[in-house]
């Protein structure tokens, strides 16, 4: 989660959704995402809605943390009503999910099967630091249904690790994904970070085949970004290192979905890679326009174009929850236009691509001109889609500003 | 301390002996306006209550800038040492360069000046050329030093060079503090003593002769006049000399400091008159006005049509506000006689106007106006002369704005040229002439004013001077150096176009004549400074330099490779959305030069002036 909320309207302190919103929910997959804002310590680079035990003073509120996920849970449901509405994906993020003991991860968990039921095969995905599994935790995690870990490796070079300010040693993802395999998961990502200055070609190289190696069916990649306020950003503005070079980043890419594809890791998402059955069925929810719930301090929802986003301190998110209020900060009711706008943003960046019917006249002549570019695949845009090439994927926000037209 | 006395002659009525017409010369921040404002306070015009600092600058710009530049006349009561009480006609003058013309009208219209010098600086070279110009009109001129209070202040030192170029005792140069006040009475009392009073036929025909003309929403224009012959009186029929137009005197009287009504303007008195014309195109400065009956046949001379010198591309940053900068422009004429300007259109900038103004500070002057009082946000292109250039079939074009340079065959191109003063310490000397040589200039001469002040006199090519000249002067001379300069003819000069291409096309606002053996180096500037401001596009963008077909340098804008954000941030689509539309509002700032998106803010880095040239360390 960013730095800074977006703007919007308040939210009602019922929760309550327009019945444009729930109109035609449960038609398309529902999922729920968890924010869990703890961190042990804040990598440098991170602008993510998370805190440390230090800067939230007590441990108190991390304890009360699944009380209070399960209260939002519940607080959803009576949102949403008593409608048939089983979950098809479940996605606990962070800050760092697994400093919460598995029972609390487990807790939860349980609270969304008994509010909602899971659907058969639902995916069920934890994030995890490397360095806060074991064996034991793993295992506890697959028993209590979960089916999906994602790990954060960034990079196997140890200079890199240094520069992002991560404790984990180089060898330590590729243990955890050891681990998790053999507590019985089968779906594992690695999160890659590239174009870290300091890192060489080579690096990366490296980075991509120690991942490879590991058998993991799913590997995200993204350019590292210097956000504002991060300590990241303030030691580029001190000229420590060197800002991220866009070039260079582009280069990563290419090497990136080269390497990867050559593997059987095709691209599904501008930024993530899988192996046949291995796509994050919950991420392509977000690119979709699917309905998900966000459960959590500063977690983002959308149900039937009305997005809203929580209380982003745990303390004041938990003062909500605790008076049976929503915990909503604000939130957007999207009118048609913004909707297809969103549409365009979001589907031109997967695999499956943007269906032409959604695009103006001005729109489609912006696609024909990609695809004369080199930017769209010209037999998929003659099938009735925009689907980008390897070049378009680095240019496509470019492309997005011209195809909204 | 006020000293108005109660039976002062009235306007209209003053016997010439009584009146002593006189204005100030000086450099911008010598304290004329200081000088002027204890002047009012002294004479009981204002008392010190109502005292407004600079009483006598109307608007806020000039206020805030401590300039004048459009002149007043205020009559001033004094009963001198001598017991007699006198009439004492200050008439301020605009104080720079772009308005010698004006200057001199004012000039004119006295029959003595106080030359008026900061003890700290000495004196300036504008300050130099108007204290000639008032020699050559035959002015009693009272050397002042200012500023006596200062711990700075030298004026022993600059006495002696006031002195010097006066042709005068140094013991004659009067020591004032116009913030104090010290001096200011005796100063008073020499003007009575030292400049004569006017003489001119109290029963000829009547001719005065306009210095200012200034436009009023509630009254008109308002127009100066200091009397030569006869009199002038409310509800007669008047003629402007220069264009044969007749208009009714509705009102004329003094200002002293407020517009007081009378019931004429006597022979050798310094007033004001309306007539109700809207434009001061109908009361032209230099201008001879005389009676419609019984009329005077022969003008006083001296009468000169405003002509633009330099020339500059006045755009919106925002195209709608095109009708607004048109109404702007044709609201500020009414009171610009010099302000000339017709629509224009550019490929990169859009619909907007070509501006002719008689100098940069007119230029400066007249958009700073446009921007604060219209609120118009505005790119200027960089300030080009007028060329004339005569075509091989015998044909001549005059250009005014660079893109229509002639592309046929050229026999010559002449360029105006100006004669110009610098005054400067003597150790700057070298670096002058050096500075001079590199922007084509001749020396014409050079004299000490003193030990260590020197004033050089060059012919240099006004385009020369409108580029950079100034900034490039005071730095090479750490701000010591002053620049006065008056146009003297035009010389034929190997000058060139040099075209700015994009992506193969030609930009319009980028294109420049240069000497020849400079259009290299504009080249070499300009696409370099262009390939730093245009952001990177999709595909690959050269920047050539090019006279006609022949391209002289070249840069290249490599193509953007990446162009996408790799995060959705948790689920924080709203974020995503809001970056978009962010981006599309920046793409609407892009103006189209071709296929290339060009932001307005490198059109306008890239006109400015600033930083074009590389300065001295």
């Amino acid at each position: 989660m960013p730095s800074t909320p977006p703007e919007g309207s308040p939210a009602p302190a019922d929760g309550s959704l327009p019945d444009s919103a729930l109109n035609g929910i449960g038609s398309r997959p529902f999922g729920i995402y968890v924010h869990v804002p703890y961190c042990a310590s804040r990598c440098g680079y991170c602008d993510f809605n998370t805190y440390t035990a230090e800067e939230l003073g007590s441990n108190a509120s991390r304890a009360g943390y699944a009380e209070q996920a399960i209260a939002e849970i519940r607080f959803a449901r009576r949102v949403l009503g008593d409608r048939d509405l089983p979950v098809s994906t479940v996605f606990v993020g962070g800050g760092t999910p697994t400093l919460l003991p598995a029972g609390d991860l487990g807790r939860i968990l349980g609270a969304i099967r008994s509010e909602f039921g899971l659907l058969d095969g639902a995916e069920v995905t934890t994030e995890a630091n490397p360095d806060s599994v074991s064996t034991s935790s793993l295992a506890a995690l697959r028993d209590y249904g979960f089916t999906r870990i994602s790990f954060g490796m960034q990079s196997i070079a140890p200079h890199v690790l240094s520069i992002l300010e991560r404790t984990h040693t180089p060898g330590r993802a590729l243990a955890a994904v050891t681990e998790a395999r053999a507590a019985g998961f089968v779906h594992l990502n690695l999160d890659l970070i590239y174009a870290t200055p300091g890192e060489t070609e080579q690096d990366f190289a490296n980075s991509l085949q120690a991942a490879i190696d590991s058998g993991v069916d799913h590997v995200s990649a993204y350019s590292l970004i210097v956000e504002d306020g991060t300590r990241l950003a303030a030691r580029v503005r001190r000229g420590e290192i060197s800002n991220v070079d866009d070039d260079v980043a582009a280069d990563r890419y290419l090497q990136a979905d080269e390497a990867l594809s050559r593997a059987g890791l095709e691209w599904y998402e501008v930024s993530n890679w899988s192996l046949p059955g291995g796509d994050c069925r919950h991420n392509l929810g977000y690119w979709r326009g699917d309905d998900w719930w966000g459960v959590g301090p500063g977690a983002h929802s959308h149900v039937g174009g009305v997005r809203w986003w929580n209380e982003r301190h745990p303390n004041t998110y938990g003062e909500r929850i605790v008076a049976g209020r929503s915990p909503a900060q604000a939130r957007e009711v999207l009118e048609d236009e913004v909707r297809r706008v969103e549409d365009i943003l979001l589907r031109v960046r997967l695999r499956e691509g943007l269906r032409v019917d959604r695009l103006t006249n001005l729109g489609r002549d912006v696609a024909r001109r990609a695809a004369e570019d080199g930017l769209a695949d010209p037999a998929e845009l003659a099938a009735g889609r925009v689907v980008l090439t390897q070049r378009g994927r680095l240019l496509a926000d470019a492309l997005v500003r011209d195809l909204v037209d | 301390m006020a000293n108005t006395a109660k039976t002062a002659p009235q306007p209209g009525s003053t016997d010439p002996s009584l009146l002593r017409n006189f204005c100030i010369i000086a450099h911008i921040d010598h304290g004329k306006s200081t000088l002027a404002d204890r002047m009012l306070q002294i004479t009981g015009v204002v008392d010190g209550r109502d005292m407004r600092a600079q009483y006598l600058d109307r608007m806020d710009i000039e206020r805030e800038r401590g300039i004048t530049i459009k002149s007043q006349a205020v009559r001033l009561p004094y009963t001198a040492d001598d017991g007699v009480t006198y009439i004492l006609n200050l008439i301020d003058t605009p104080g720079h360069v772009d308005f010698t013309y004006e200057v001199s009208r004012s000039l004119a219209a006295c029959e003595g000046a106080v030359l008026l010098v900061d003890a700290a600086q000495g004196i300036e070279a504008q300050t130099l050329a108007n204290l000639y110009l008032a020699l050559e009109n035959d002015l009693q001129v009272i050397p002042v030093l200012n500023k006596i209070d200062l711990p700075a202040a030298q004026p022993d030192k600059y006495a002696a060079e006031l002195a010097r170029i006066i042709g005068c005792d140094p013991d004659d140069v009067r020591r004032v503090s116009a913030k104090t006040g010290v001096g200011v009475g005796a100063l008073l009392d020499d003007v009575v003593r030292l400049i004569p009073p006017p003489v001119g036929d109290s029963n000829g025909p009547a001719r005065a002769m306009i210095f200012d003309s200034v436009y009023d929403t509630y009254r008109g224009v308002v127009t100066y006049v200091r009397v030569i012959d006869g009199h002038l009186s409310t509800r007669e029929k008047i003629v402007m000399m220069s264009t044969g137009a007749t208009h009714e005197l509705l009102e004329v009287g003094v200002i002293s400091p407020d517009p007081v009504p009378s019931k004429a303007l006597g022979v050798g008195e310094v007033g004001y008159l309306i007539t109700g014309v809207k434009d001061v195109r109908q009361s032209r400065v230099g201008d001879t006005v005389t009676s419609a009956l019984r009329g005077a046949t022969k003008s006083l001379g001296g009468y000169r049509d405003p002509k633009p010198m330099v020339f500059s591309g006045l755009y919106p940053l925002d195209g709608s506000d095109y009708p607004e900068l048109r109404d702007a422009l044709d609201k500020l004429k009414l009171n610009d006689a010099a302000l000339a300007y017709e629509p224009e259109t550019s490929v990169a900038l859009g619909f907007g106007f070509r501006c002719g103004f008689l100098g940069l500070l007119h230029l400066e002057f007249v958009r700073e106006r446009l921007e604060r009082e219209f609120n118009l946000d505005l790119i200027s292109t960089a300030p080009n002369v007028v060329y004339r250039v005569a075509m091989d079939d015998g044909s001549e074009v005059i250009v005014t704005n660079p893109s229509e340079f002639p592309s046929g065959k050229i026999s010559a191109v002449f360029e105006p040229m100006v004669r110009s003063t610098i005054l400067a310490p003597s150790e700057y000397i070298g670096a002058i002439m050096e500075l001079c040589q590199t922007r084509r200039g001749v020396l014409l001469g050079m004299d000490y004013l003193s030990e260590d002040r020197v004033e050089l006199r060059y012919t240099l090519p006004l385009a020369e001077i409108v580029f950079d000249f100034f900034d490039a002067l005071k730095s090479k001379t750490r701000g010591y150096a002053s620049l006065d300069y008056e146009p003297q003819g035009e010389q034929d000069a190997d000058l060139v176009k040099v075209d700015i291409l994009l992506h193969g096309e030609p930009v319009d606002a980028f294109s420049s004549i240069v000497h020849k053996d400079k259009a290299y180096t504009y080249g070499v500037m300009m696409t370099g400074k262009l390939k730093e401001l245009i952001p990177r596009q999709q595909f690959e963008v050269p920047i050539q330099a090019a006279i006609g077909a022949r391209i002289i340098a070249r840069e290249s804008i490599r193509a953007i490779r990446k162009d996408v954000l790799a995060k959705c941030y948790g689920g924080d689509i709203s974020r995503k959305r809001k970056l978009l539309e962010k981006q599309k509002e920046g793409k609407k700032r892009m103006k189209m030069v071709g296929r290339v998106e060009v932001p307005q803010e490198a059109f306008i880095a890239a006109l400015s002036t600033d930083d074009s040239a590389p300065k001295p360390k």
